[in-house]
């Protein structure tokens, strides 16, 4: 219940927080919303000597657009993205995603760029993020970079984001005309964390067929992933129910799944499949 | 007269909860407090070869760190009241000594100026473990190979038979005997206040006060003076707000007993707050047996013998009750039914894991699930349908007391008038109908009955190792207020609301003008505690029985006051009246019903023109002449209160019907509720919100164990479910709404005619929802499935089969 | 080490200097004395702790205190207005949405939140929205019938 004694500072700017960050390294955590370094503070799982608290930094939520981007800034609640109106029109995957995690209390607080950064395999986003194929903007000491969704979940727990670096912004392309999008997720009933997480984002063409399909799992392995094989089964194929099926087969193909008390890996890869199937239905049903 | 009883009184405790102004113990500050942290042990069994404590010793604020060696045998053992014969019970003391035998055995006690300093001195303490062999499963414990107490030889704590009737003869002679295994998971009842004990020790007056979250004060309190070897009239025990108990704050723990002595050592007040973790590993689990039925039934139904051979995992030490709680079970093993042979053999093993004991229901949800099970099992290979096979079975209402097989007399009871009640509410000929439907359709549904019977209002002293009464003083201060003492401790249950109602409806006072103690054991006579659904049926009657002698007094002080003889005074609501001359007009005769004064029947007030002076006097007239005492009745004691220890002469018996209706996702094995009916009868209900509130969380902990609850230790006796994130507690949306209903069927056991509700819910409803899960997957001829019941294992019944 | 923060709790501003890894629920329960929040997990889980901070209900036991620096926290003890319930401690009293009291405040405090944001939530809804408080007492469903008779109050 009592995290270790650390030393605090509340930075006012990132850039500020980043030469603190590469000052102190290993040391030093930042924090953002807490929820998901401060309960492993409390459990002494984690035990920083330095906190950096970003929370101060002006500009760091925000939800805007800029050209054909869709920008959320790091520090963005779950709730703000839960209830932000001009994202359900736009981008309803974002919205109904932040939805899905925790409860209201964690989304009050919990912030989308917390989540991103601290790759839990069982945490929501990912899903949502690879499945929107992403861009982060990440701050350093020497600057600032882009990574692609794909590239940003390594393994669990861990990110590409360099121990100096911090993220900034999300970055999720507009979803164009006729796209539909999905989030479903089986909770485990303790701790509501996925067990499976699927985000669907895919766009019909004018001839009915699927013209491209971006599909995000969590849950399932040490890190969320694409699957890709269900992407390319659904690509250029007519929506219907077969083809659909027969898509979701694919889910958490070459997947080495996850195992726990609640569900083993074969039923893991089980429910990867139905679920994929149900949200990309769910997702077409909207168009 | 019934103004408040049987009314849905609001509760007089809420406005101090729904305010935040409720005082539990870690909201009572007393000035220079000192701070207890634990070092558990992380390993299930090990040989502790060094401690050492220097470094936490010398960290800012730290005060002093006791060992197990440091204590030795400074404070008595923790104890156990079970006395059953040849049982083996193990020293158990606050800290582990030489080895510890589960994880979470507490080690040594860091006591600091405040918490966060003994939490990091903690840390520091250095042990050196030699891992010994770990025994997890009950079943592989009682075969031999690891031993958890090298002393006993063996695992197994006791074996004990009982029962009666021929089972031999009447599983030989029977048409069909079904065989079925069958698991009660252990369960950490989680109250949401963890545990937490403060004490402080005033050497002046050689006074030890002990704040502690329990169930039981007095209990606690006598427990306490013999292990600490302080007079017991110098302890006081005060138990404030309780945040919720479910038979876990039912025990005297180690940790009570240390803090108690700790305060004495240091001679300031120390603090002890458990934390989550501590709570799932180190507060008693419930459940924990492993069992095998063999029912025998002829072939129209009737259940003619019941045999359950079952290994209790009692965990590594005794508390309280441990090895009593399987005896529970076998008392219970009749259920409804008119069952002529029953047997329980039970094999009470020691397991490197915490204790089990009194859990909700304590044994009888264990026994009541064998029961309904059983009967499910007997439906399917008969092919009847479930509820018939229950009918055949109950005994009828004039059948009671009905004696059962197990030693026990069931006070009153019509469970077909429960059951035909539910059956209707559910409307179960049309689910029936719904359900062939929705199969033909594709669709796994499943419709569960649970008949159940409970054992509450524990219980005469005759079977509680520690007395089975309970007390009450009413005392009517000189201002006419309304002061009750009850030995229960409540802890949620509401009976400062039900108490009061009670009082207020036998002396006609309003209830606001009724305060009900409990809890502190230098204000409250003697008392046993609130548990097994007895703080009503036997608190609440003592708070009866002592008003009714209270009243007896303050009608002698009536007649004195009013010079007249003592049969020629009534009371009323209002209070002491001269009782009219009846014989003059004939009563309500002649005279308009309006013309009478307001609230009295007719002919009650007819004035009575031989009577000088006042008629009449009210509660607060009496209370006030006793205790002037200016003018009392000769040789009358002054003052007015009375006290009341009641000694039931039987258990009760509440029964009812529980049915439940899931379906089952068929692609994923997730179930979902699509109903749930109840029907219970409690006997008489003092107030129907608060019952109807037991029941609701009482089905919501029975759906925990049949669909989510399970400690699970692994093969090294690690805990895995060791936070809130990986043990399932129901969520509010994880829920059906409950569709509750009632019968009432008075006791004769009390003069109120009430049973107890507390444990009804988790009893009742646990098998109906498991057989409702069977029911559903009968098609794919499934007779029995485990609990917890996952969606996976759901999954693969039926992806095997189809 | 200590760090100096000024926290506006149910109205009154308070000035304190306290260690970074104090816990904003042990903030307000032990330097303000303000007991009604309650501790009942440290995964974040049960919602015990939840107070408005900022508007928005949070669990203090999940921030530390440092961070609440600067803002507007009430507690269960600062919900009633001018010895008035809330509506939603009024339902909790008169629909028995409560038992042992322990998770009440953090319930009341949440379900709250529920109808700031939502003044006419369906049962549905009302479950959803407790996710983050568990109560072992009640089994929920007179909790839910406390928010709907809040709401139509309200």
């Amino acid at each position: 219940m009592i995290p270790v004694q650390f030393d605090y500072v509340a930075p006012a700017t990132l850039d500020e927080a980043a030469r603190l960050l590469a000052e102190h390294q290993d040391e030093a955590k930042l924090l953002a919303g807490g929820h998901s370094l401060i309960p492993a503070m409390k459990l002494r799982l984690a035990q920083p000597s330095l906190l950096i608290d970003i929370g101060r930094i002006k500009d760091l939520a925000y939800i805007t657009e800029e050209g054909d981007q869709i920008r959320i800034g790091a520090m963005t609640t779950h709730y703000q993205i839960e209830a932000s109106e001009r994202l359900k029109e736009i981008c309803p995957l974002l919205p109904e995603c932040a939805a899905s995690i925790g409860d209201v209390q964690v989304r009050n607080k919990g912030t989308i760029g917390g989540s991103l950064a601290h790759a839990d395999p069982a945490a929501d986003w990912p899903a949502a993020i690879l499945a929107l194929d992403a861009e982060m903007i990440a701050v350093g000491a020497q600057g600032e970079r882009t990574i692609r969704a794909q590239d940003f979940f390594v393994d669990m727990l861990t990110t590409s984001l360099e121990p100096n670096e911090i993220l900034r912004e999300i970055r999720v392309p507009q979803p164009q005309k006729n796209t539909a999008q999905a989030y479903m997720k089986v909770a485990q009933p303790a701790s509501g964390f996925a067990v499976v997480g699927i985000a669907v984002n895919l766009t019909r063409g004018d001839d009915g067929r699927c013209q491209s399909a971006n599909i995000g799992i969590t849950g399932v392995a040490a890190k969320a992933y694409r699957a890709s094989n269900v992407e390319s089964a659904l690509a250029g194929n007519a929506l219907d129910e077969q083809t659909i099926a027969a898509a979701a087969a694919h889910a958490a193909d070459g997947v080495d799944a996850n195992s726990d008390l609640y569900a083993s890996a074969d039923y893991r890869r089980h429910l990867a499949e139905v679920y994929t199937r149900r949200a990309i239905q769910k997702a077409i049903a909207k168009l | 007269m019934s103004k408040f009883v049987g009314q849905r009184v609001k509760r007089t405790e809420d406005p101090r909860l729904i305010k935040g102004l409720g005082h539990y113990v870690d909201d009572i500050r007393l000035p220079d407090t000192l701070h207890v942290a634990f070092l558990r042990s992380m390993y299930a069994h090990a040989r502790i070869t060094n401690i050492d404590v220097s470094e936490a010793m010398n960290t800012p604020g730290v005060v002093a760190v006791y060992t197990g060696r440091d204590l030795g045998e400074k404070i008595g053992p923790v104890p156990c009241a079970a006395a059953l014969p040849d049982l083996k019970v193990p020293d158990h003391r606050p800290l582990a000594s030489d080895k510890v035998y589960f994880v979470g055995h507490p080690i040594a006690a860091v006591v600091a100026t405040d918490r966060y300093a003994a939490r990091d001195a903690v840390d520091l303490i250095m042990v050196d473990y030699e891992e010994l062999a770990v025994v997890v499963d009950p079943e592989e414990a009682a075969k031999g190979g690891a031993v958890v107490h090298e002393k006993f030889g063996d695992n197994v704590a006791y074996k004990l038979t009982a029962g009666e009737g021929d089972i031999d003869a009447a599983l030989a002679s029977a048409d069909k005997v079904i065989k079925q295994r069958i698991l009660n998971q252990r369960l950490a009842p989680i109250a949401m206040e963890p545990r937490g004990v403060l004490a402080r020790y005033l050497p002046g007056e050689e006074e030890l006060t002990v704040w502690s979250s329990t169930q039981i004060p007095h209990l606690l309190r006598t427990q306490l003076a013999l292990m600490i070897g302080i007079p017991e009239n110098k302890l006081r025990v005060i138990t404030p707000e309780v945040g919720g108990g479910f038979g876990s704050k039912l025990n005297v723990y180690g940790e009570e007993a240390l803090l108690g002595w700790i305060s004495m050592q240091l001679g300031k007040p120390v603090k002890w707050i458990e934390t989550r973790r501590e709570n799932m590993a180190s507060t008693i689990h419930g459940r924990g047996q492993v069992g095998y039925i063999e029912v025998g039934c002829r072939n129209d139904g009737t259940i003619t013998g019941l045999r359950y051979n079952v290994f209790a995992d009692l965990g590594a030490y005794h508390q309280l009750l441990t090895p009593a709680i399987p005896t529970l079970t076998g008392l219970m093993l009749s259920g409804c039914y008119k069952i002529p042979a029953i047997q329980i053999n039970v094999t009470g093993v020691f397991t490197n894991k915490m204790a089990t004991d009194a859990y909700r229901g304590a044994g009888r949800p264990e026994a009541t699930y064998v029961v309904e099970r059983a009967a499910d099992l007997v439906a399917a290979e008969l092919g009847l349908d479930p509820v018939e096979v229950r009918r055949r079975n109950f005994p009828k209402p004039d059948e009671f007391p009905f004696k059962t097989a197990t030693g026990l007399f069931y006070d009153s009871g019509n469970y077909e008038a429960a059951l035909d009640k539910a059956l209707q509410n559910a409307d179960y000929a049309r689910l029936r109908e719904e359900q062939k439907r929705a199969r033909d359709e594709g669709r796994i549904i499943g419709i569960g009955v649970s008949t159940y019977v409970e054992i509450c209002a524990l219980g005469p002293s005759q079977a509680m190792p520690a007395g089975g009464w309970e007390s009450a003083t009413v005392r009517i201060e000189p201002t006419g207020k309304v002061t009750i003492l009850t030995g229960a401790s409540p802890h949620g249950q509401g009976q400062e609301t039900s108490f009061a109602q009670i009082a207020a409806d036998e002396l006609g006072v309003d209830i606001g003008d009724v305060t009900v103690i409990h809890g502190d054991t230098s204000i409250v006579q003697y008392g046993i505690g609130t548990f097994g659904s007895r703080a009503t049926a036997v608190g609440g009657t003592a708070v009866y029985i002592a008003i009714e002698r209270l009243k007896e007094k303050a009608n002698k002080i009536a007649a004195h006051l009013l010079q007249a003889d003592i049969s020629k005074v009534v009371w009323d609501e209002n209070g002491f009246n001269l009782e009219p001359e009846p014989a003059k007009v004939a009563a309500g005769a002649g005279v308009p019903e309006a013309d009478l004064p307001a609230g009295q029947a007719p002919g009650a007030s007819l004035p009575e023109p031989q009577i000088e002076g006042k008629k009449s006097l009210s509660l607060q007239d009496i209370a006030l002449a006793a205790h002037l005492a200016k003018d009392l009745p000769p040789d009358m004691e002054p003052g007015l209160s009375a006290t009341y220890f009641f000694e039931p002469k039987n258990f009760t018996f509440p029964f009812g019907t529980h049915i439940a209706i899931v379906e089952i996702d068929r692609e994923t094995g997730e179930i979902k509720f699509q109903r749930y009916v109840a029907v219970d009868d409690c006997g008489k209900v003092i107030n129907p919100m608060l019952v109807d509130g037991q029941v609701q969380g009482g089905i919501v902990q029975a759906i925990g164990q049949a669909l989510y609850e399970e400690v699970v230790y692994d093969e090294q006796g690690q805990l895995v479910t060791g936070t809130l994130m990986d043990y399932a507690v129901p969520k509010a949306a994880m829920l059906p709404w409950f569709e509750l209903d009632r019968t009432e069927t008075p006791t004769d056991v009390n003069p109120m005619g009430v049973k107890g509700v507390g444990e009804a819910g988790t009893i009742g409803a646990t098998p109906a929802i498991v057989n409702a899960v069977v029911d559903a997957l009968s098609p794919y001829g499934i007779r029995h499935i485990d609990m917890p019941i996952k969606p996976e294992n759901v999954w693969k019944i039926v992806n095997q089969q189809s | 080490m200590k760090k100096a923060i000024s926290i506006n709790v149910n109205g009154t501003p308070h000035n304190t200097e306290v260690e970074p890894r104090m816990l904003l629920v042990h903030y307000l329960r032990d330097a303000l004395a303000l007991t009604g929040t309650h501790v009942g997990c440290e995964t974040s889980l049960c919602g015990a702790c939840t107070v408005l901070m900022d508007g928005q209900a949070v669990k203090s036991c999940t921030i530390f205190a440092v961070q609440a620096d600067g803002s507007q926290v009430t507690t269960i003890e600062g919900l009633a207005q001018n010895g008035e319930l809330h509506p939603v401690q009024e339902g909790f009293w008169e629909r028995h949405g409560l038992q042992c009291g322990y998770c009440t405040p953090g319930m009341i405090i949440a379900a709250a939140q529920i109808l700031e944001r939502n003044p006419n939530p369906s049962q549905e809804e009302i479950r959803h929205g407790l996710e983050g408080n568990l109560c072992r007492c009640t089994g929920y469903q007179h909790i839910v019938e406390a928010v709907e008779y809040a709401a139509k109050k309200s």
